[in-house]
């Protein structure tokens, strides 16, 4: 797999001015990175419907496809509202370019095998459960409403996720190698979920956004008790691929954007 | 043209009139979406909160709350949602968890104080058609957001369980 590799970033010489965003621009930034986070997360899992592995597992990822399509939507309105240039959520989805999308690498990911789609849940799951509690006690009575109603379903997401790990792990010798060769591909992802950003910063400090440094010591005690229960192991090699924070992304995202937009792009306005 | 009889009251029980969208034997009121109703001469504003953030029949139920209220003179008709309190079962009346049982729904057991939902400890569900408590979950997700799947396994009928949230 050749994903597109991140430039090194010039040091910035002491002598630049810096460029200090203002609490508008941090709280714009970061609420759409969340929302960015739900809608690619949901248009791949979109993409198993009427595929699932049989009936039940097909209603189950549509309705976790759903509930997240439903958080980004909520998400989206508010940054809209907070970047209060005239934009709607749905200029937001469709009619931005991938440099300017802030989700994390492990989302757009392909959706491999039924393992590997699990296993990027599960990942998504834990992390969006631990980070959305979290939020609900935000000073940002909008962001911690929507974490509130939100953790309500992830609850149900990343139960389901995680008995699935244990199903594969500790299943057949065919279901455990998918398992395992699932987690080495996906484990260099996960670092960057925890990575702070100057929005996360300043919104920190304001009592708005979440520590991601607690939510990372919560998230790796649950993956560690799913993979030990499921007899899978997190890889040898550290090495974590970064890029998003500032719009970069693997080739994936591109190609995810080119389907999901390809209607409102063509059509613009165009109305059922 | 609304008059005087137009009272928050009133306008309640219009929207008694509204029926689930998904699941028709109850009305919206009932299901606890309808947080709050402010009217203010011809100018009504309804309050809605979301069962779950994708709910695709929230849309339906928005267009149904101005439709009858229109039919019944208002022409200013404002729907804000909130989000906190985020929405939960419990607020589902008792009247409306029997409608749902008669319908062949189970409605949700526990009250969502009792974390026992969270780490996925439910009670052993009657069927809704013979009663039998010798049922299992099929699945944690049904044919809508807010529904399980079950089966009973004595008379093998699968049904429906409206989970805890």
């Amino acid at each position: 797999m050749f994903d597109l590799l991140v430039p090194v970033q010039p040091e910035i010489s002491n002598n630049q001015p810096e460029i200090i965003m203002n609490k508008q621009e941090a709280l714009f930034n970061y609420t759409l990175r969340l929302a960015d986070n739900s809608l690619i997360l949901s248009q791949r899992l979109s993409e198993w419907t009427g595929h699932g592995p049989f009936l039940e597992e097909d209603l189950a990822l549509t309705n976790i496809a759903l509930d997240i399509l439903g958080q980004s939507k909520s998400l989206l309105e508010y940054a809209a509202q907070v970047e209060g240039k005239g934009r709607t959520e749905d200029d937001l989805a469709f009619l931005r370019g991938e440099r300017e999308f802030y989700n994390t690498l492990l989302v757009e990911q392909p959706n491999g095998d039924y393992a590997k789609t699990i296993a990027r849940q599960c990942f998504m799951d834990a992390f969006d459960y631990y980070f959305y509690s979290e939020l609900s006690n935000s000073k940002d009575a909008t962001l911690a409403g929507i974490a509130a109603k939100s953790v309500k379903e992830i609850t149900y997401h990343l139960r389901h996720t995680s008995s699935w790990m244990v199903r594969f792990g500790d299943g057949t010798e065919e279901s455990h190698t998918r398992l395992q060769n699932a987690i080495d591909e996906l484990w260099r992802y996960t670092g960057e979920l925890f990575e702070m950003t100057e929005a996360d910063e300043i919104l920190l400090k304001e009592g708005i956004a979440v520590d991601l440094n607690a939510v990372k010591v919560k998230w790796e005690k649950h993956i560690a008790e799913v993979l030990e229960t499921a007899k899978v192991q997190a890889p040898e090699n550290k090495y974590m691929q970064r890029g998003s924070r500032e719009g970069k992304h693997t080739e994936y995202l591109g190609y995810i954007l080119a389907e999901m937009q390809y209607l409102p792009r063509a059509i613009p306005n165009a109305k059922w | 043209m609304p008059t005087d009889l137009h009272t928050e009251e009133a306008i309640m029980s219009f929207l008694h009139e509204i029926p689930d969208p998904e699941i028709p034997v109850i009305d919206i009121v009932e299901l606890g979406v309808i947080r709050e109703v402010k009217a203010e001469g011809d100018t009504v504003e309804v309050i809605i909160t979301p069962t779950y953030s994708g709910c695709p029949a929230m849309k339906q139920m928005e267009d149904d709350i101005r439709k009858t209220l229109k039919e019944h003179g208002y022409t200013q008709i404002k729907i804000s949602t909130v989000y906190n309190p985020p929405w939960t079962t419990d607020w589902i009346t008792p009247e409306a968890k029997e409608k749902l049982r008669a319908y062949g729904i189970v409605p949700p057991e526990h009250s969502t104080i009792d974390k026992g939902w969270l780490t996925g400890k439910t009670k052993a569900l009657a069927c809704p058609r013979c009663n039998s408590k010798n049922t299992e979950l099929v699945s944690q997700f049904g044919s809508t957001s807010c529904k399980a799947l079950y089966k009973c396994k004595d008379c093998l009928e699968p049904f429906d369980y409206f989970k805890c949230i």
